[in-house]
């Protein structure tokens, strides 16, 4: 395993596709909690990251920064060349609807829709009506992700393999540069973990989309580009594993 | 559709029970407003209906005689205590021009002349004190629909005729075709008669002693009236009470009944005349409808609060239900502003279905009681008023309430952190 140079190079030129500097965030009143500790980070676009850690290490506080759920007490973040950090409420959705995808352990669909309907949710929350190419294009990410057959089943009554696989198309739609998985295959099989992982690796690589997915699972970390340790609420070290 | 009521609509569904049970206390809610509205208004209406049905809602007479003082040729007061005059049938003076002035008032419907007095109806050794009403009858009917009181005969007042109320029909043993003669009081004609006119006295005090021919019989459904109300042509009764040419009193029917008494001041000042509505005649009535309006009110009221709390109450627990489902479509990008519309949404949905629902139990709940209680004759004992306007206010009445009262769980939903509802997944 190799530590990553800062220099390492960029798709999209010399401009980082997310650019954290000394991002600190400390909760609490009287009793302070350092959650993340002055976290610089570089992402380039289409890269495809780990990030892993110990339990309360800070990875999934880092995880809502960079997804913009939440916001720095102190630092600069960028995301594709603009200052986030301070953006208003209206900016910030804006922003994290076409930027960011996420996938959650737990894969959270919305229960009350249907896998076509989950898939296309954050386009009809942008768009604020359904239409035929919105209809379109979540299809084609089911069938993608090999759910075409499942398209009108309601979200629970898919597999949990199943319903993490709405949950990466929905990610998908928006065409977003930016994917964040949080224990996207904690929740599965091995089988089903396996099937998942994959699937986020082909997207990554014919559609050079970038992720960042959070694991506890080394084996899995070891798939990835580069592997980002984070503890304390430090980036304890940044690394490229052996191919 | 769009998003948010697209959002709105399935959470609602997916839970059902939930959504059933507040639908059916917004039902029972609005069925009440509903049922209770339309039957007060159904009483009121009806009270009012039975007390105009037979009486004009603005009388316009002359102002009453005041006795005058007696003046020495220097305006030194002689006598100053003057026994105060017997009030007398008059005529309005140019009442024509009165009766014009009347009706270019807005809001007037109709208007008609009367000579209106007291008399006694004698028909063999039985003797009734009557008041005799002079009318003409095609503006009069614009005003009192006597041709539908009548149970016997018709309205004829041509010539000397008469039509008599069912008591007095009774009390003096009469039927149509007979006759009956009016006579004003017991010692003759109590009307002015002026000096030097002997031909015309003469004239007039054989017409106050006359014989008519009972033409119709009516009831009016008051005992009192039926045995006290007798109708000639106005022309017999200014002959009666020597008015000729002239009327005691116009009636006049108003576009807005609850309008009467502003309309009677307004008439009164342009006219110098005395207009008096049947509201300040009927004033217990009146205060017997406003109290019954506001207890109504009241109950309302309290009604629309208990289904405003439900609402509120069960958006605010699917608020919780749903924190991470809110916290997921915020994060896929659904803004503050559409996570409280969908709440929003919600409680208008609620209000409008559960309208729906409380305006059929209301229309069922009013059609059951009137069917129930009737009189004798197969008229509702309680009327019932249901009407378009009452559903459309009830309606909006609930989605108003609805969108109030999802307000609270609305604002908490959109202000939830989506980091806080992702911890929490």
């Amino acid at each position: 395993m190799t530590a990553r140079s800062d220099a390492a190079p960029s798709t999209n030129g010399d401009q980082p596709l997310l650019l954290l500097e000394g991002v600190t965030k400390v909760y609490g009143g009287r009793v302070k909690t350092h959650a993340l500790r002055g976290i610089d980070l570089r992402l380039d676009a289409g890269e495809f990251i780990a990030l892993t850690g110990p339990s309360g290490s800070g990875k999934s506080t880092l995880l809502n920064m960079i997804g913009l759920l939440d916001r720095p007490t102190a630092g600069r973040m960028r995301f594709q060349g603009r200052d986030v950090a301070e953006l208003d409420e209206a900016s910030t959705t804006a922003t994290r609807a076409r930027g960011i995808g996420f996938v959650f352990q737990f894969h959270h669909l919305l229960p009350a829709f249907t896998a076509l309907e989950n898939v296309m949710m954050p386009l009809l929350a942008e768009r604020g009506r359904a239409d035929d190419e919105m209809r379109q294009r979540a299809s084609n990410l089911l069938e993608e992700v090999g759910l075409a057959d499942r398209a009108t089943y309601p979200a629970t009554d898919l597999s949990g393999g199943q319903q993490q696989r709405v949950a990466v198309a929905r990610a998908l739609v928006m065409h977003p540069p930016l994917v964040l998985a949080d224990e996207p295959t904690g929740n599965l099989d091995s089988e089903s973990g396996n099937q998942v992982f994959r699937l986020l690796r082909s997207i990554n690589e014919r559609h050079g989309t970038a992720f960042v997915i959070v694991t506890h699972d080394e084996r899995l970390a070891m798939r990835c580009d580069r592997v980002v340790h984070v503890v304390d609420g430090r980036v304890d070290s940044d690394t490229i594993p052996p191919a | 559709m769009p998003f948010e009521l697209f959002v709105a609509l399935r959470y609602l569904r997916e839970g059902r029970t939930q959504t059933l049970l507040i639908l059916a206390g917004i039902g029972v809610g609005v069925g009440v407003i509903v049922f209770l509205s339309a039957l007060i208004g159904g009483l009121q209406q009806s009270l009012v209906t039975r007390t105009l049905g037979t009486q004009a809602q603005i009388v316009v007479q002359p102002r009453e005689e005041v006795p005058r003082m007696l003046h020495e040729d220097d305006g030194v007061i002689r006598e100053a205590r003057v026994e105060r005059p017997a009030q007398r049938v008059r005529s309005i003076t140019q009442w024509q021009r009165a009766r014009a002035e009347i009706d270019r008032q807005p809001g007037v419907v109709a208007t008609s002349p009367m000579v209106s007095g007291a008399a006694i109806a004698v028909r063999g050794g039985g003797a009734n004190a009557v008041v005799v009403q002079g009318i003409e009858p095609e503006s009069y009917l614009r005003i009192v629909p006597l041709d539908s009181f009548i149970v016997d005969g018709g309205l004829e007042l041509d010539g000397r005729k008469a039509i008599i109320g069912v008591g007095l029909a009774h009390d003096l043993g009469l039927s149509v075709g007979d006759r009956v003669r009016l006579r004003l009081g017991t010692s003759g004609d109590t009307r002015s008669v002026r000096a030097g006119e002997p031909a015309r006295e003469r004239a007039s005090t054989e017409a106050t002693s006359a014989a008519y021919t009972v033409s119709g019989i009516f009831d009016v459904g008051n005992a009192d009236l039926n045995e006290r109300w007798v109708f000639t042509s106005l022309r017999v009764a200014q002959a009666l009470f020597g008015l000729e040419g002239g009327a005691s009193t116009i009636e006049v029917k108003v576009a807005e009944i609850y309008e009467a008494e502003t309309m009677a001041r307004e008439i009164g000042a342009r006219t110098g005349l005395v207009a008096e509505s049947w509201m300040a005649t009927n004033e217990q009535l009146l205060t017997g409808l406003r109290s019954q309006s506001a207890s109504s009110v009241m109950i309302q009221v309290f009604v629309i609060l208990a289904v405003a709390l439900g609402i509120s109450s069960v958006l605010a627990v699917s608020v919780v239900q749903k924190s991470r489902e809110i916290g997921i479509l915020r994060a896929t990008g659904t803004s503050t502003r559409q996570v409280l519309r969908i709440f929003l949404a919600q409680g208008a949905i609620l209000g409008l279905i559960g309208s729906a629902v409380g305006i059929g139990l209301g229309i069922a709940l009013g059609l059951g009681f009137q069917g129930v209680a009737t009189n004798p004759d197969g008229s509702p004992s309680f009327p019932v008023t249901l009407d378009s306007a009452l559903y459309l206010r009830s309606a909006a009445i609930a989605v108003g309430v609805g969108i109030a009262a999802a307000l609270i769980p609305a604002r908490r939903a959109a202000r939830m952190d989506p980091a806080d509802a992702m911890r929490s997944i």
